[in-house]
């Protein structure tokens, strides 16, 4: 990732969107007044809610690849991830919260991707928040109309062959996809099948880097 | 004018749509924070997901296009707190006006 622009790029590569010397705007108005009533009415204190900032920011596409990863190697808890998402996970040490994880997974024969078509339900709790594409009426309206036009779009040509399976997710109930793992990897430790599943090959709109 | 297709506008499945542009972002203190808020406050149940969407769908269409994603999720948090009782709307309005007071910059309003 290139660090040449400090000035303009976060270290994750991103723009940093404008904070905190830019005009105070409305919606920043209000965020500060509800958070200081919240915390005036003992509903909430600062260290609560910066710890939940923390913890989210914690949150990140490594640790789905770890899971991924897993499930890449150890037969028996791919088993698990298959028949239930949420627990497979809280086994490994992750928070997933209240939500119903459906672990879905890439084979020869089919491809899945994730979307929400209503809002913006993503698989958080494993994979941190979701980028903006996601969350744009672009992405909402057409992956369920022309799934396979949409990932050429991402650079992802599935074959004819090959079925796409679109999965709508909605406030209860997240997917995350299972990418295939990548010819070339037989032997492979799970750490090191893990730094080839990108954010995008979880979603869908990407595969799995290749060695 | 087209005719009601049984749809409201957030229902966005299947409708036409340009290319989608990859674009991300580092998220913003304000934006984390308040998503930390919806966390937290439906968390300790002063309301629900449902709830949030309720009130971002309400909105209308045009606020996709006019506001940003959380902004909608500040006014909608807000909107279910005053619901729920945590504060008045009377107690809203004093605060935003003590705090746009403070300086012109999100720094300086949010002292910190």
């Amino acid at each position: 990732m290139p660090h040449d622009h400090h000035d303009h790029l976060s270290p994750s590569g991103h723009p940093y969107r404008a904070d905190n010397d830019e005009p105070l705007s409305y919606w920043q108005t209000m965020e500060i007044a509800v958070r200081e009533l919240l915390i005036e009415k003992g509903v909430s204190n600062a260290a609560e809610i910066n710890a939940q900032i923390d913890a989210m920011d914690a949150r990140s596409p490594a640790d789905g690849a770890q899971v991924v990863a897993r499930a890449w190697t150890d037969p028996a808890f791919r088993e698990r991830l298959l028949a239930n998402g949420s627990d497979a996970c809280r086994e490994m040490g992750f928070d997933i919260g209240a939500l119903q994880l459906i672990a879905v997974e890439n084979t020869r024969d089919v491809h899945n991707v994730i979307v929400c078509t209503l809002c913006s339900c993503y698989p958080r709790n494993l994979l941190g928040l979701a980028p903006d594409w996601y969350k744009s009426r672009e992405y909402r309206s057409r992956t369920v109309k022309e799934p396979r036009k949409v990932l050429s779009e991402f650079g992802v040509s599935v074959p004819d062959g090959v079925q796409i399976r679109v999965h709508d997710s909605t406030a209860d109930m997240r997917y995350v996809v299972i990418p295939a793992r990548p010819e070339g990897t037989e032997g492979w430790s799970a750490e090191a099948l893990a730094d080839l599943v990108t954010r995008d090959s979880m979603i869908g709109t990407g595969l799995a880097k290749t060695p | 004018m087209t005719e009601f297709d049984g749809k409201r506008w957030h229902d966005m499945g299947g409708a036409g749509a340009g290319p989608v542009v990859p674009a991300e972002h580092d998220f913003a203190l304000w934006e984390k924070r308040v998503d930390a808020l919806m966390v937290l406050c439906s968390t300790k149940g002063l309301f629900t997901v449902d709830g949030l969407r309720r009130a971002i769908e309400d909105m209308g269409p045009d606020v996709f296009e006019n506001t940003t994603y959380y902004d909608r999720w500040i006014a909608a948090v807000n909107q279910n707190l005053i619901e729920a009782g945590t504060y008045t709307l009377g107690e809203l309005g004093a605060k935003m006006d003590e705090v746009a007071k403070r300086g012109e910059t999100y720094g300086q309003a949010a002292r910190g």
